[in-house]
C-alpha cells in the first residue's frame, strides 16, 4: 500500500470533510431551531456559488469583494424563504414542510438553468495557488485555502452561539420554545435568524466548493452528501454536524479513490443505513421520548 | 336535491358506493375508459397509458405514506425492482406477461419488506433519509450488477403477449395498464375497508397507541412497506413494457420525489386524491409542452426556456398545493360536490 497517496487522498478527503461539515452546521441551525429538515440546503449553496460567479465573473469584481456579497445574497434568500414559505407551514406535519423545500429547491434550479443556462461553469480562481505541503504529503492550494476559511467561519459560529445574546436565544429556544417565548424572547426572529445563519454557511461552503469542483444546475445534489452526514451525527447536535462531516468527507474520498468514482455515494449511504440500525438517533442525537 | 344519507349499518358506513348516484357514474367513469382508446389519437393513448402507470404507482405510496404515515422517498427504486425483474424475466424465460408483472410485484414486495425493517426503530425523517438510501443502492445495484441488468447500457425486452396475441402498440397496452389500474385501485379502497387497513390508519395517526391498542407495529408496517412496494413492481413492470427498454436513469431520484408530489398535490390520505395527483402531475409537463410548440412561432427561443420552466412550475405546484390547499386536489373535488349537491344554498 502506497502511504504517501493514502495520506494525500485522506488529507483532502478531511478537507472536504470540513466544508461538509460547515454545510451540516447550516443544517443542523435550521433543525434545532425551527425543528425543519432543510432538503433545498444543495440548492442554496449552488445559488450562492451563481451570485459570486456573477460578480466576480461578470461584473469582474475583486473576488473578495464578490465573496461577501454572494455569501449576503445566499442567507438573505434563506431570509425570504423562510418568511414566504417556511412561516405558513407552522404547525403542518414534518413531512409537508420537507416537501416544501423540495419544491423550493427545484424553484432554485429552475430559476438558475433560466438566468445562467445548464452548461456547466468554471469559478474565476481566487485563492492562491502554491501548492501547499504538510510533511511530504501534498495539497492542492483550493482545497487547502478552502478548508481554512471554512474553518473560520465555523470558529467564529461556535464562539457566536456560545456568548452571544443572538445564540442564547436560538439555544433557548431549541430546547424549549414556549418557555424561551414566555421570557421574552422573539421566537419568530429567532427562526428567521436560524435560516439566514444557516444559509450564511452554507452559501460560504457552496462558493468554496464551486470552486474547487465547478458549477452546474446539479450540484445541489451534494445537499445529499450531507443529509448522510446530519444523520449520522445526530439531527440536532453541532458536535455531531462536525465529526460525521469530517468522517464522511475523508470517507467519500477513499471510497472514490480506491473503489472507483461510483462507490461514493453508496459507500456513505451504509454507513448511514449501519448507522441508523445501531443509534437510530444518529451519534449524538438526542433521543426523544414520546408518550401517549 | 338530496343532502345527506341516513346509514344506518356498520356496512352502509363502509361500503364503497353509498348512493345509486355513485355507482351510476362510476359506471359512465368505465364506459369512457372504455371507449377512450377508439377514440383518441395516439399522443392521448401515450398519455393514457402513463396516466395509468402513474395512477398504480401513487396509489401504492399513498398506502404507505397517506394512510399509514411512513415517509418513503424510495419508490422510484421499487418500480425499478419491478421493471428489471419483468425485463430479465422476459428475457431469459420469456414468461406471458401476467406472470411477470406478479413476479415484479412479489420481487419489490420482498425488497420493500426488507427497506421497511428499520422502520420500527426509526421515524418520520430519519425513516425517509433510510429509504433514501436503499433508493441509492437499488441505484447502484442496477448500474453495477452487469450480468443480471445489463449495467448502464440496461435491458430490453420484447413485446408483452398472451395467447399469441403481441401487445406491442400504446393501443393494446391500453388495455393491460387501465383495466389493471382500476382494479388495483378498487382493490386498495378494500384494503381500508379490512382490519388490515384499519390497522394502518390507526398506525398513522398515533403509532404508539396503535401498539396500545394490540396492534403489532412491526408486523403491520412491514405489511404496508410490501404492499406499496408490489403496486410499485407491478407499475415498473408495466413501465417496463410500455417502454421495452430499461435502464439505470430510467428511475432517478427526482422519479421517488415526483411520485411523492403527486401523493401530496392529490391529497395525503385519499385515493381519489392519489389518482387525481398522478394524472396532474403527469399531465402539466405535457400541457407545457404544447403550450411551448405553440409559442415557438413567436418566440423562437421558447424550447431553450422549457426544462427550466418546468422545474419552476413543479416546485412552485408543490408548495403552493402545501401552503394553500394543504389535503390537496381531492378537497377541491369535494368542495366541487358540495357547491352542485347544496345548491342553491350556500356551501
Amino acid at each position: 500500500m502506497d502511504w504517501i497517496f493514502f495520506g494525500e487522498i485522506s488529507l483532502a478527503g478531511l478537507a472536504m470533510g470540513g466544508l461538509y461539515s460547515l454545510i451540516a452546521l447550516g443544517f443542523v441551525i435550521i433543525y434545532k431551531a425551527t425543528r425543519v429538515i432543510n432538503f433545498a440546503i444543495g440548492e442554496i449553496m449552488m445559488f450562492a456559488a451563481y451570485l459570486f460567479l456573477a460578480f466576480a465573473g461578470g461584473m469582474e469584481m475583486s473576488a473578495w469583494i464578490a465573496l461577501p456579497l454572494a455569501v449576503i445574497g445566499g442567507s438573505l434568500l434563506g431570509g425570504v424563504i423562510e418568511k414566504t414559505m417556511i412561516r405558513p407551514m407552522l404547525g403542518e406535519s414534518p413531512i409537508s414542510v420537507v416537501m416544501v423545500t423540495i419544491g423550493i429547491a427545484s424553484i432554485l434550479v429552475g430559476l438558475v438553468e433560466f438566468i445562467w443556462t445548464a452548461d456547466p461553469q468554471l469559478l474565476p480562481s481566487f485563492l492562491p495557488r502554491e501548492p501547499v505541503f504538510i510533511g511530504e504529503l501534498y495539497l492542492a492550494p483550493k482545497i487547502a485555502y478552502g478548508f481554512l476559511i471554512g474553518a473560520a467561519l465555523l470558529i467564529i459560529y461556535l464562539l457566536y452561539f456560545r456568548f452571544s445574546r443572538g445564540g442564547v436565544a436560538l439555544r433557548a429556544t431549541a430546547s424549549d420554545q414556549a418557555a424561551a417565548y414566555s421570557m421574552g424572547i422573539n421566537v419568530r426572529r429567532v427562526f428567521n435568524m436560524a435560516w439566514v445563519f444557516g444559509s450564511l454557511a452554507a452559501s460560504l461552503a457552496g462558493v468554496l466548493v464551486a470552486a474547487t469542483g465547478g458549477l452546474s444546475p446539479q450540484f445541489g445534489i451534494i445537499g445529499l452528501s450531507v443529509l448522510v452526514v446530519v444523520i449520522v451525527g445526530g439531527l440536532d447536535s453541532i458536535l455531531g454536524a462536525l465529526i460525521a462531516g469530517v468522517f464522511i468527507g475523508w470517507l467519500e474520498t477513499v471510497a472514490g479513490a480506491y473503489l472507483g468514482g461510483e462507490y461514493r455515494m453508496p459507500a456513505t449511504f451504509l454507513v448511514l443505513a449501519v448507522i441508523l440500525v445501531i443509534r437510530p438517533y444518529g451519534l449524538f442525537g438526542t433521543h426523544e421520548i414520546e408518550r401517549v | 336535491m338530496r343532502i345527506g344519507d341516513a346509514k344506518q349499518s356498520y356496512e352502509a358506513d363502509e361500503a364503497i358506493w353509498t348512493t345509486s348516484t355513485q355507482k351510476l357514474w362510476f359506471g359512465l367513469f368505465l364506459l369512457i375508459l372504455l371507449v377512450f382508446p377508439f377514440m383518441a389519437d395516439s399522443y392521448l393513448l401515450y398519455l393514457g397509458c402513463l396516466v395509468g402507470i402513474a395512477v398504480i404507482s401513487t396509489t401504492g405510496l399513498n398506502i404507505l405514506t397517506g394512510f399509514t404515515g411512513l415517509i418513503s422517498l424510495g419508490q422510484a427504486g421499487f418500480m425499478g425492482v419491478g421493471a428489471y425483474t419483468v425485463a430479465w424475466l422476459s428475457v431469459n424465460t420469456g414468461l406471458p406477461f401476467p406472470i411477470t408483472l406478479v413476479l415484479a410485484g412479489l420481487m419489490a414486495a420482498a425488497v420493500g419488506i426488507l427497506v421497511g425493517l428499520p422502520s420500527l426503530r426509526v421515524k418520520g425523517l430519519y425513516l425517509a433519509i433510510a429509504t433514501l438510501a436503499a433508493g441509492v443502492f437499488l441505484h447502484f445495484i442496477f448500474a453495477e450488477w452487469e450480468s443480471v441488468t445489463g449495467g448502464m447500457g440496461g435491458l430490453s425486452l420484447e413485446p408483452a403477449h398472451l395467447f399469441g396475441l403481441s401487445f406491442q402498440s400504446d393501443f393494446m397496452m391500453y388495455f393491460i395498464i387501465v383495466p389493471l389500474a382500476v382494479l388495483m385501485v378498487l382493490a386498495a379502497a378494500n384494503v381500508f375497508r379490512t382490519r388490515i387497513g384499519r390497522a394502518f390508519i390507526a398506525i398513522r395517526d398515533r403509532d404508539i397507541s396503535a401498539e396500545i391498542l394490540g396492534i403489532d407495529l412491526l408486523r403491520y408496517k412491514l405489511m404496508s412497506f410490501a404492499l406499496s412496494s408490489f403496486y410499485a413492481g407491478v407499475a415498473g413492470g408495466l413501465f417496463a413494457y410500455f417502454y421495452r427498454v430499461v435502464t439505470p436513469e430510467s428511475f432517478p431520484l427526482s422519479m421517488s420525489i415526483f411520485y411523492l408530489a403527486a401523493v401530496i398535490v392529490g391529497g395525503m390520505g385519499n385515493l381519489l386524491g392519489g389518482i387525481l395527483g398522478a394524472a396532474f402531475m403527469t399531465l402539466v409537463p405535457e400541457a407545457l409542452k404544447l403550450l411551448t410548440a405553440a409559442l415557438t412561432p413567436f418566440y423562437p427561443n421558447a424550447p431553450v426556456f422549457m426544462s427550466p420552466m418546468l422545474e419552476i412550475i413543479f416546485g412552485a405546484l408543490i408548495v403552493g398545493f402545501l401552503i394553500f390547499e394543504p389535503h390537496g386536489l381531492a378537497e377541491m373535488w369535494h368542495r366541487i360536490r358540495r357547491f352542485f349537491r347544496l345548491w342553491p344554498f350556500k356551501n
